[in-house]
């Protein structure tokens, strides 16, 4: 078996949807919503890789390193929220998140 | 290879410029410390201003950086109404924050490059650009709603802002990629040629996470769900930052991907759109009804709003864009103007939110009552006042496109809406009287005075801007 773009993409996918599952299912803690969103980001990744592989363009490339940069950045940005979250309300446990009801 | 020179960095004016001052002032302030945070507040207004300033007097159209910028007057229409409603909300922020003892100099400079990302957002041309002037936005705005650091609701409201933002870039990127791969290209110009034929099905779904993506950020049903609390639990000042400056620049952007590259999938995109923006109308006008946080009240107003701008965009025509642009830059005065009042609220120094707070403020504060109630009639939309002229606009593409259906959803959401609006007014005018609120400051009588005068007597001058839209609109179509 020759693995092909196809594969790729269903890997994506699947890494994809677990990163948006693990947001909303997860009922514990916020530094899971993070890694779940890093998940995301990087399924991303590996669909610009694979398309850049594939279309012999190496713009791909590029996009999936503008967005490793900007997830290291969005990623410091949440976990200082989260921080400063933590010393205000004393937990960062999901349901604890409820001060406003939405 | 292009030469240096096609970078055409002059058509970039506006955005070197307010990015070559926010890292001067980011020295300034990290020379100086909290102690300068007035200098560096009222330099952040005057670079706004000279941005302004930039952005108005340079009428060249064209690409930089290689086709990955793109100015036109569409663009300028956008970046002026963003640019001014930024500077006016540092200026009260200023003053608000200090008021709440909050002096921190990150404050003005977050909002500095929040709106140097506005303007990239507005002149992107290609998505890795789309995507980088996006997040320079939201990791702003996500810094800047939990500003007050000593207190849970606001740093609940960063927290939540951040999820959620984070999971909508997500949805953008992933649609990204996926048009990158069936395309072959990120370039908007590519794209639309590369479009022309039947679109394949990785296409559509790429372009639906897109819009998904895109959504999340102008907060548009079914992906609305942060507004509110991000609203209420942000410092005033800042909620009014949120739902003018930001949603201007995601609106125009939406504006641009739709039109420039997926013009020729307008039947794809128009179903997401008409279904988006039925659902923010009917969600704005029946959520709010049960608001007793006026900050919640405004966030539910602000979704229903953008379903009302989505309906010009659904018409996807020159007159759709058109009324888009008029609609968004009365509601980013009217939003402005109400939040103004909003702020004014305030008791023994102490800021209130909650609608009965204003019974029979026209007895202790006339003016102030009077302000909110053309404010509230303007977003309820009876004419003459500058709302009406907005919906009008609106309203009258969708009809020439044919959308009679969503037209009239408008209208009848807009009657409904307008029972919460003058609840209001008749709180105001006609409960009886708590105690007053403190003395309003200069600043804010200022800029109380200034959207009234727009607001009433727009019309009147109305001709020119209409003159602009129009263009704007037009330099969409022309490319």
């Amino acid at each position: 078996m020759t693995i092909g773009i196809e594969h790729y993409l269903t890997l994506s996918a699947i890494l994809f949807t677990i990163g948006i599952f693990g947001i909303f299912l997860n009922r514990k803690n916020v530094i899971i919503i993070l890694m779940s969103v890093e998940l995301m980001l990087l399924a991303v990744n590996v669909n610009l890789v694979a398309f850049s592989a594939f279309l012999q363009d190496m713009v791909g490339q590029v996009f999936a390193m503008m967005v490793l940069t900007v997830a290291a950045a969005e990623a410091a940005i949440g976990l200082a929220i989260l921080v400063v979250f933590f010393r205000s309300r004393g937990s960062i446990a999901v349901e604890d998140v409820n001060m406003m009801k939405g | 290879m292009e030469s240096f020179v096609s970078l055409n960095l002059g058509l970039a004016r506006p955005e070197i410029f307010l990015a070559v001052a926010s890292l001067a002032l980011l020295v300034l302030g990290a020379w100086g410390g909290d102690r300068s945070t007035r200098l560096i507040g009222w330099a952040s207004v005057a670079s706004l201003v000279i941005a302004i300033a930039l952005t108005a007097t340079d009428g060249a159209a064209g690409l930089a950086f290689n086709g990955l910028f793109v100015a036109d007057a569409f663009a300028a229409f956008a970046k002026i109404v963003a640019f001014g409603a930024a500077a006016v909300a540092i200026i009260v922020a200023l003053d608000q924050m200090a008021r709440d003892g909050v002096v921190r100099f990150e404050l003005p400079l977050l909002m500095l490059l929040a709106s140097l990302g506005m303007a990239l957002m507005i002149s992107a041309n290609d998505l890795i650009a789309l995507y980088v002037g996006l997040e320079l936005q939201s990791l702003a705005l996500y810094v800047v709603a939990a500003i007050r650091r000593d207190t849970v609701k606001s740093t609940e409201a960063g927290l939540k802002y951040f999820v959620l933002g984070a999971l909508s870039s997500g949805m953008l990127l992933y649609g990204s990629s996926l048009i990158y791969g069936f395309s072959g290209s990120t370039s908007f110009e590519t794209l639309a040629a590369a479009l022309a034929g039947e679109p394949s099905l990785g296409l559509i779904v790429g372009l639906v996470f897109l819009c998904a993506g895109l959504a999340f950020k102008i907060s548009a049903v079914p992906f609305h769900m942060w507004t509110p609390d991000v609203y209420e639990g942000a410092p005033t000042p800042i909620t009014a930052f949120f739902a003018a400056a930001p949603k201007v620049a995601a609106m125009a952007l939406f504006a641009r991907v739709l039109i420039g590259p997926f013009g020729e999938m307008d039947d794809q995109w128009r179903q997401i759109i008409v279904v988006v923006a039925v659902l923010s109308m009917i969600l704005g006008a029946v959520a709010a009804i049960a608001q007793k946080n006026i900050k919640r009240l405004m966030a539910y107003s602000s979704i229903g709003n953008v379903g009302y701008a989505l309906v010009g965009l659904a018409a996807g025509t020159a007159a759709g864009i058109n009324g888009l642009l008029l609609y968004m830059a009365i509601y980013v005065v009217m939003t402005i103007g109400a939040f103004a009042v909003i702020m004014a609220m305030r008791r023994q120094g102490q800021g209130v939110e909650e609608i009965s707070d204003l019974a029979g403020l026209s007895q202790s504060q006339r003016g102030l009552a009077v302000a909110l109630a053309i404010f509230m009639f303007s977003m309820a939309g009876i004419p003459p006042l500058a709302g009406f002229f907005g919906k009008f606009f609106v309203f009258n593409a969708a009809i020439a496109a044919g959308l009679y259906g969503l037209a009239v959803i408008g209208v009848l959401t807009s009657v409904v809406s307008a029972f919460y609006y003058i609840r209001i007014v008749k709180v105001m005018f006609f409960d009886p009287a708590t105690t007053p609120f403190d003395r309003v400051p200069g600043t804010l009588r200022a800029v109380l005075i200034a959207s009234v005068v727009v607001i009433s007597f727009g019309f009147l001058a109305g001709g020119p801007v209409i003159e602009l839209s129009t263009a704007a609109a037009d330099s969409l179509f022309a490319g």
